[in-house]
């Protein structure tokens, strides 16, 4: 081959490799493609470091004994339901009458991807794991109440007992949250070493559950492949047979993925993008508040002038909600503001707070705490966060400017790791809870227990008791007089100004369907199907 | 010069490097210490409790003094062990020699593409002075020079894959639902030719032409304007006059005697070039999805991942010490003086 052939052949070559591609890509319609900024680091919730996407993944390579119940938004998006507790590995369960164990009757089909049986010896080591190995899934179950080894029992083969150690709402629903995923445990035990007695190096890049797909590859941080198991008994059988989750992570790049339909869902494009999608009419885009979950902005109830509730009032008063919303997220939220009155009238949560945009009530407020000239604070906020708080901070440092109140921005990179020093007089913050009981979120900013959360500092001894009482409460009306009566506190005291509640939006091709909102947040391709 | 020499000119610069690499480990350990960030805090979980984050730092280590930490750091290095990165939960030898091809590969097609598109344009603008050529060599310089590399990326992205879909999407380095090759030097294109897979090969070359193009142009501009001022400046040098008198034929004049004297500078520009290019590969990476070291180090530093970070670094390091002897042995092959004065 001389030299001119020889290029005109690779031109060609390379020129038609770029043209057959998309042809290629189109023609593998029985699988989906997700595309996210983040990508699992880990095959396993319990080992140390394991991120968001991670939980995602294992909520579908395992199972649970429970599994949430689904219900529909008035929007039409299905999200899961809290209050309804199904079978996924159980039968069945029983409460002790004197509600000291539950008692579970184990599926007796289900087997793991290797093929071996599942037990209840199985479920006993998974649990005993959760509470031995410490870190994340030990602190979480421990909300729960779930702490001891000795709480968990073998009845029989297919009957697994847990003994309760105090009446505890958070027992039941931390039973089907992402930490007690049954595990294969002799297939563990195998993998396990002296140092490592629970397997967790092994499960970090391994797979041993009962769920509805396998892990074909795994390359952490970066792509994971999942193959439908064929002998899934913890639901109804999925309808995609491979799905590939894949790290990209410019969000310019996923949208175009999106756009040029090679991906077939985003669940994390920025707001602006989504609005933009949304206006284009071309996708299904599935929007659902994320559940237990606000961007507020705390005041230093131990930091002067916060301390005076007035002053709290008076920039809630000042702040232009709608403003803040619409330039930070691009109206991709649900709005926290503008309730009638301080009583509530129900216990959902997060509920909107009774403040408005109003200057002169928060100039007259400021004016009867002797401040009417103003004063100086600074407001925090995460440089992560930044595309979408720097924005809100910046229409509450011109709205402030307006009661004269001056206000300096700090943007700082350790943001989450300085939360616990307590020593801002203004932040922006985020918080989101896995459990819908109202008194469980409020524990974790508004408790006196003074948790990382709580950056406002607050502690108001009738706070803390209303929140103790309800902990405990076991019947309903009782319970929904505690909330009604802690929520009002929130509202009238301020330590917290609720901005919004943010909305999660995936973005779906048109023809890809099923999706459902999960507390992780990830999204769950078990439902997932193509019309 | 024998090849004995040239084992020991090898040999003295490597051992000259290594005060460098010493000084990198410890600059490095007291950085990534001295970053804002907290990896406890980071890696306990949605909701940390106090207790959480003072028994996560246990476990991590972080509870030890800082001389322990390094004497300790010191003890995992001379074992060759860089320690665990937290973000992905691998060991940071496995992650950097998983992803220090796939940076090599753009990096080192993007220095290709520079070369051969500067290279020309320097000379001709040079051959040309003032003329039309001469003003577009200046003009390409200068515009590639000044557009970031996350800019032209996804420009890049937008007209070749959004707009006119010649291009693979930008999800890495090959197909990714495509069958994978197998794995022996990291590098696609390498792979693909050892196992004799065309089709692999021209995925691998479609998926790498875009960003390797994006990095190409941060570094045609200097390139370009570094050949231009070095053949000038032969080109009116004495020996040149010389030679011109003696009615030596032009192209011999022109691409034997003084491109080769104009391309020292050329070369060391290169290896600048390409240092630079390895920085710069950290936004074309996440812009297309490579998995390279570029995006490894940026989550590592977000997420205050020691290990992975100081391991990055070390590895940057090491990799700059060998292209700056790399660059030395090719300057005694292109200069008979540096060879002469050994």
């Amino acid at each position: 081959m001389d030299r001119r052939k020889f290029l005109e052949v690779a031109a060609l070559g390379t020129a038609s490799s770029l043209f057959n591609w998309r042809a290629v890509a189109k023609s593998k319609s029985d699988h989906l493609l997700i595309v996210a900024e983040m990508n699992a680091n880990s095959l396993d919730t319990h080992t140390v470091g394991a991120n968001r996407a991670t939980y995602g993944l294992v909520w579908m390579t395992y199972d649970r004994l429970m599994q949430f119940g689904t219900r529909t938004l008035p929007n039409g998006v299905q999200r899961y339901d809290y209050f309804d507790l199904k079978p996924q590995l159980a039968e069945s369960w029983e409460m002790a009458p004197d509600n000291s164990a539950v008692t579970f009757k184990l599926r007796k089909d289900v087997t793991f991807h290797d093929g071996a049986p599942m037990s209840a010896r199985d479920v006993k080591w998974s649990f005993d794991r959760f509470v031995k190995v410490g870190g994340f899934p030990q602190r979480q179950m421990e909300q729960g109440s779930l702490t001891d080894v000795d709480q968990f029992e073998v009845v029989d083969d297919y009957t697994f007992r847990v003994k309760l150690l105090r009446s505890d709402k958070l027992t039941m629903p931390s039973l089907a949250i992402v930490v007690p995923n049954i595990y294969n445990s002799e297939l563990c035990k195998k993998n396990a070493t002296a140092a490592d007695p629970w397997a967790l190096e092994w499960t970090k890049n391994n797979s041993a559950g009962t769920g509805a797909f396998k892990v074909e590859s795994f390359k952490s941080g970066e792509q994971v492949v999942l193959a439908r198991f064929g002998g899934w008994k913890g639901g109804s059988m999925p309808a995609v047979e491979r799905v590939m989750y894949r790290s990209v992570a410019a969000a310019g790049t996923r949208r175009a993925l999106v756009e040029r339909a090679d991906a077939d869902i985003s669940p994390d494009l920025p707001p602006r993008e989504v609005a933009d999608l949304i206006a284009s009419r071309k996708f299904n885009v599935e929007s659902a508040p994320m559940a237990n979950t606000l961007k507020y902005m705390a005041l230093s109830t131990i930091t002067k002038p916060f301390d005076d509730v007035r002053v709290r009032q008076a920039i809630a008063y000042a702040i232009p909600y709608q403003k803040v919303i619409d330039s930070s997220v691009f109206g991709r939220a649900e709005p926290m503001f503008g309730a009638s009155s301080n009583a509530p009238t129900d216990i959902s949560w997060p509920q909107a707070f009774p403040y408005g945009h109003d200057p002169d009530k928060a100039k007259a407020l400021l004016g009867q705490a002797g401040l009417a000239s103003g004063f100086e604070t600074k407001l925090f906020f995460d440089a992560q966060a930044a595309t979408i708080d720097e924005p809100a901070a910046l229409v509450i440092q011109d709205a402030l400017g307006k009661i004269g109140v001056r206000m300096s921005i700090e943007k700082l990179p350790d943001f989450a790791a300085r939360r616990s020093q307590k020593n801002w007089p203004m932040a922006i913050d985020i918080f989101g809870a896995w459990f819908d009981d109202p008194d469980f979120f409020f524990r974790w900013i508004w408790h006196g227990q003074n948790t990382v959360w709580n950056v406002a500092s607050y502690n108001n001894p009738e706070m803390d008791q209303l929140l103790n009482a309800a902990r405990q409460e076991r019947d309903s009306a009782a319970y929904a007089v505690l909330v009604k009566k802690f929520i009002r506190l929130a509202m009238t005291d301020v330590p917290v100004i609720p901005l919004y509640q943010p909305i999660l939006d995936v973005v779906a091709q048109r023809d890809t369907k099923g999706y459902v909102y999960m507390f992780h947040r990830q999204v769950d391709a078990r439902t997932l199907y193509r019309t | 010069m024998s090849t004995g020499s040239l084992g020991g000119t090898i040999l003295r610069r490597l051992v000259l490097g290594l005060p460098t690499l010493a000084g990198v480990i410890v600059v490095s350990f007291i950085l990534t210490r001295l970053l804002p960030g907290d990896p406890a805090v980071y890696f306990a979980g949605a909701a940390p409790t106090a207790e959480a984050i003072a028994e996560l730092r246990k476990t991590l280590l972080l509870d030890h003094s800082l001389w322990d930490q390094f004497v300790a750091y010191l003890v995992q290095l001379a074992r060759g062990d860089l320690g665990r990165s937290l973000v992905t939960g691998q060991p940071v030898v496995k992650d950097l020699s998983l992803r220090f091809p796939a940076t090599l590969e753009l990096t080192g097609t993007a220095l290709a593409l520079a070369l051969s598109v500067a290279v020309p344009l320097g000379i001709a603008g040079a051959l040309r002075k003032g003329r039309a050529i001469d003003h577009i060599c200046r003009i390409v310089s200068t515009m590639a020079l000044s557009m970031p590399a996350f800019f032209t990326g996804l420009l890049l992205v937008f007209v070749f894959y959004y707009l006119l879909g010649l291009a693979p999407a930008p999800l890495g380095r090959v197909d990714p639902m495509a069958f994978p090759l197998p794995d022996r030097t990291g590098f696609i294109l390498m792979d693909a030719i050892l196992a004799w897979d065309w089709s692999n090969f021209r995925d691998g070359l479609a998926h790498l032409v875009l960003p390797a193009f994006a990095l190409a142009l941060a570094g045609i501009g200097p390139l370009t304007r570094v050949t231009r001022g070095a053949m000038l400046a032969v080109l009116t040098s004495d020996f040149i006059r010389a030679a011109r008198s003696y009615d030596m034929p032009r192209w011999r004049l022109v691409y034997v005697y003084a491109l080769r004297n104009a391309m020292l500078p050329v070369l060391t520009t290169s290896g600048f070039v390409f240092s630079f290019l390895i920085s710069a590969n950290v936004v074309v990476e996440k812009v297309f999805s490579w998995p390279g070291i570029g995006s490894y180090a940026l989550e590592a530093l977000v997420a205050s991942d020691y290990a992975a970070v100081q391991g990055f670094v070390l590895a940057v390091a090491t990799l700059y010490v060998l292209i700056n002897i790399a660059i030395d042995i090719l300057y005694g092959i292109v200069d008979v003086r540096v060879r002469l004065a050994g």
